[in-house]
């Protein structure tokens, strides 16, 4: 059979015709399957939605309860039959609760990563590499410079700088989903067992990492109402991004800046931003993950998308893999 | 080199001065001899070896690497040397894996020809991670581009060791990479290193301004006045037959000025300003005298079309003996018959300015009789010649600077404390035909505010966006809607980079005119009409 009979992109995202399904699509649709609970994945308003418990869970916690029109749980590894396809989940390491979408007919098999990482993370199940015979891979840091550093290096440069600037308040921009937490359990790791405070966006997923047995340690609001001078002289504050460039950050006396992203790796990047302190740290694979992952597939042919496509299918032609972008729109990479 | 290259990037993006001097402080504490002293070599501009030209950095790189994906990579990251760390793949056959120390680096760097270099430098990024490359890459291009001065580097070494900056800057020429009589001094372990090279730098003396208030409580009988010139501060010093001139901080900068230091002939030591022109009758604006600043080496055509030459306040040594201890008065003596026997085409005398009182002398001062002078200084007579900006002896009394009404156009968000501020504003003025007027911008400007003003200019800044571009905001500018700054400068130049053909100098934000409205703020003709000439 061909490929495209059995996914191929429609301007609502990746369509299984036989199965009249989507993968993360960016519209409301009828039936849909999300690989992850970034909100450029996981959208609401689709009458039905196949997920992971806990991207459901996210996706509730995110939307209100009523964000589908009827939800089910796919379990890992579990085979579901839609109209004579046979799709399953596995764990893609990006964030809790994110899964690869194999979708199968006839002995022929696609495997939709989503978004996905081979660094260890102490805050989701680690990949599980499916054989197949096409592999649709993500792109977002799909360039020969994308080159992540161990993460324990980069917090070991985050509790540096907070032993030597200890008047400081450390601000540290993760993303809501996945890299805060991510961000804070590795501070744990590190030894560090001191308060650390969040802003009010990430409390609710903060809490449902605690209650889906990840350890983050205790954590406080930093959004209090009467700040006196010095408060948080020397703690660490885990925000989303953008609340460091908002009137918000101004309760922190002369804070240092830090953001972890996979991002951080361009110097350009880090200035545009105004970042004092880059951490490198990403839940996406870097190139050599990228390739590595690639090969490891088995996959005769690949798809790249969002991302920096055209380098990774010149890497696959120059390898003899057959290669092409699909140029899917909507994605944006929130989850770095 | 893991701890160099850290330096590096952490010194690159901390916008505090004092975070800096941390990190630098840290750095040449926590690092062992010979490596720390490289790296203040390294920053301070003192160390050198076979440069490594870009095109051959690309052919080493393209030697293992597809060319598209290098293509891509580069496009992508924007700087070659960048590109080159991170894309770089270490060879096969590379058995050793731990970093080179910045010592191995600059020793197997030092004693190549300019055709090993690259081979050389090769197994040297073989064995490095990215941060390490990048910096070893721009060390060999000369590219290390870090915003930290030699003068906050010496800072630095004062504050570890616990000593004034002045004892460093009188001895740092006589010292060289990598500086272990200096460390062992600072740390304690030896003494002070000797001031055993001839014509080292004397530390300058600075001048206050003249504040409210300030001249009531003096005797205009005590004090001289001269001309406050508007060049560059040097010293220009001669001893056993070497010759140098030095920047106010003490940086040596006898390199772009080959035709002055020829004619230093002289034992002893000039403080006086860099001015260019032919003295004494014609000096060339600020804008002439930038054609001979920063630059490396200079061409005959510069050298004839923009002469330098140094107009003299002070004589701090002379013929072996050190004046600094006479008084200012006894001091201009000396000068004023050790200037008459300089070569006149490069050192002439700065005239005293006679005045009666503080009144005639605030007249003198706001219709000065040359454009290059930028207010009066004052001197008491019997003041002694001490390094630093001791309070009292001399005062600076500048001429007002120009100000124009001009109009907030961009907003820029600021870095560390003020990260969460737009704080850095391009303003600009009305140009075009009177039924079509529209904006031209002038110039940029971040600080001369309070802290109250800023948060009044964010809070309109957030509430008038037009648009967003990264961390820049346009903002609402139109006849009857807008923000009016007036701003303050010290002189314009004409420039072919900005859209307006001016550029200003040392502009800041004076006031906030909340009253008045855009269509009244200035015109770019109110500015064309203050270029000189």
């Amino acid at each position: 059979m061909h490929a495209h009979d059995l996914l191929r992109p429609r301007p609502e995202g990746l369509y299984c015709p036989p199965g009249d399904f989507f993968i993360d699509p960016v519209r409301p649709v009828g039936r849909a399957l999300i690989t992850h609970g970034h909100s450029d994945h996981a959208r609401s308003g689709h009458a039905r939605v196949l997920a992971t418990g806990q991207t459901l869970d996210i996706m509730a916690l995110r939307y209100g309860d009523d964000f589908a029109g009827s939800t089910q749980a796919a379990g890992l590894g579990e085979a579901v039959r839609i109209n004579g396809v046979t799709v399953s989940f596995h764990p893609a390491g990006h964030v809790l609760g994110s899964a690869q979408i194999a979708v199968e007919q006839d002995g022929f098999r696609i495997v939709a990563s989503g978004d996905y990482k081979r660094a260890a993370d102490p805050t989701c199940a680690g990949i599980e590499l499916v054989p197949c015979d096409v592999f649709i891979t993500e792109a977002t840091f799909g360039l020969p410079v994308f080159r992540h550093p161990a993460p324990g290096e980069e917090i070991g440069r985050l509790l540096a700088s907070l032993g030597r600037f200890p008047e400081r308040a450390h601000l540290v921009g993760a993303y809501a989903l996945g890299k805060a937490q991510r961000v804070i359990r590795l501070i744990r790791d590190a030894g560090y067992d001191e308060t650390i405070h969040i802003h009010g966006a990430l409390a609710k997923l903060c809490d449902y990492f605690q209650r889906q047995g990840v350890d983050l340690g205790r954590l406080e609001p930093a959004t209090v109402d009467r700040p006196a001078r010095g408060d948080f002289a020397g703690s660490i504050v885990v925000g989303p991004p953008s609340a460091f460039a908002d009137r918000w950050a101004r309760r922190f006396p002369d804070p240092v800046t830090a953001f972890a992203s996979g991002w951080m790796q361009i110097r350009q990047r880090v200035k545009q931003r105004g970042v004092e302190l880059p951490l490198i740290l990403s839940d996406h694979c870097d190139w050599d993950e990228l390739t590595t992952t690639i090969a490891e597939t088995g996959a005769s042919e690949v798809w790249v998308t969002h991302g920096r496509e055209e380098a990774l299918v010149r890497w696959c032609e120059l390898q003899g893999i057959k290669a092409r972008p699909l140029h899917l729109v909507g994605y944006e990479d929130e989850g770095d | 080199m893991k701890a160099f290259a850290e330096l590096l990037d952490s010194l690159l993006l901390t916008p505090s001065r004092n975070a800096k001097l941390r990190l630098m402080v840290e750095y040449f504490g926590a690092t062992p001899d010979p490596d720390r002293g490289l790296a203040l070599a390294a920053l301070t501009g003192n160390l050198s070896f076979a440069s490594v030209k870009p095109a051959m950095l690309r052919a080493l790189v393209m030697e293992r690497m597809d060319p598209v994906l290098f293509a891509y990579s580069y496009d992508y990251v924007g700087d070659l040397a960048e590109t080159i760390s991170l894309v770089w793949e270490a060879g096969s056959e590379v058995a050793q894996r731990t970093e080179p120390t910045l010592a191995e680096a600059v020793g197997a760097l030092g004693g190549t020809s300019r055709s090993d270099a690259p081979r050389i430098l090769a197994t040297l990024l073989d064995r490095m991670e990215p941060p390490s490359r990048f910096a070893l890459i721009k060390l060999v291009t000369g590219g290390l581009r870090i915003g930290v001065s030699a003068r906050l580097a010496k800072q630095a070494l004062a504050d570890l060791g616990g000593v004034d900056v002045h004892e460093i800057e009188e001895v740092w020429h006589g010292l060289a990479p990598p500086y272990l009589g200096l460390f062992a001094w600072l740390e304690g372990r030896a003494g002070k290193p000797a001031a055993v090279m001839p014509a080292l730098f004397r530390p300058v003396m600075l001048s206050n301004p003249v504040q409210e208030g300030d001249l009531d409580r003096l005797d205009p009988e005590d004090y001289v006045a001269e001309w406050k010139w508007d060049g560059i501060r040097v010293q220009a010093t001669g001893e056993s037959g070497q010759r140098r001139l030095y920047s106010r901080t003490g940086d040596e900068i006898s390199g772009a000025f080959p035709d002055l230091v020829e004619a230093i002939d002289f034992d002893g030591t000039l403080d006086g300003e860099l001015l260019v022109g032919q003295p004494p009758e014609h000096v060339g604006s600020f804008s002439d005298l930038q054609q001979r600043l920063n630059r490396k080496a200079v061409s005959t055509k510069t050298l004839k079309d923009y002469p330098v030459f140094v107009r003299c306040y002070d004589l701090l040594a002379a013929d072996g003996e050190d004046l600094r201890g006479l008084s200012f008065s006894e001091r201009r003596l000396r000068l004023e018959v050790f200037a008459a026997g300089l070569d006149p085409a490069r050192f002439d005398l700065s005239p005293l300015v006679g005045f009666d009182d503080w009144q005639h002398l605030d007249r003198l001062r706001l219709s000065p009789p040359h454009p290059v002078i930028e207010g009066v200084m004052l001197k008491r007579r019997d003041s002694v010649y001490v390094p630093g900006r001791p309070k009292g002896p001399w005062f600076k009394w500048k001429r007002d600077p120009h100000t124009i009404d001009a109009v907030l156009m961009y907003a820029q968000r600021g870095h560390g404390k003020r990260s969460s501020f737009y704080s850095d504003y391009t303003f600009g003025v009305w140009t075009g035909p009177s039924e079509a007027e529209e904006l031209v911008p002038v110039g940029k400007a971040y600080f001369g505010f309070t802290d109250e003003e800023l948060r009044q200019i964010d809070k309109f800044v957030r509430d008038n966006t037009v648009d967003r571009f990264g961390p820049v905001r346009s903002v609402r500018a139109a006849p009857d809607r807008g923000l009016v700054l007036e701003v303050a400068f010290e002189g314009l130049a004409r420039s072919t980079r900005h859209k307006s053909g001016v550029a200003m100098r040392f502009p800041r934000i004076s006031r906030l005119r909340w009253d008045k409205p855009p269509a009244e703020a200035d015109r770019l003709d109110t500015l064309l009409a203050l270029l000189p000439e």
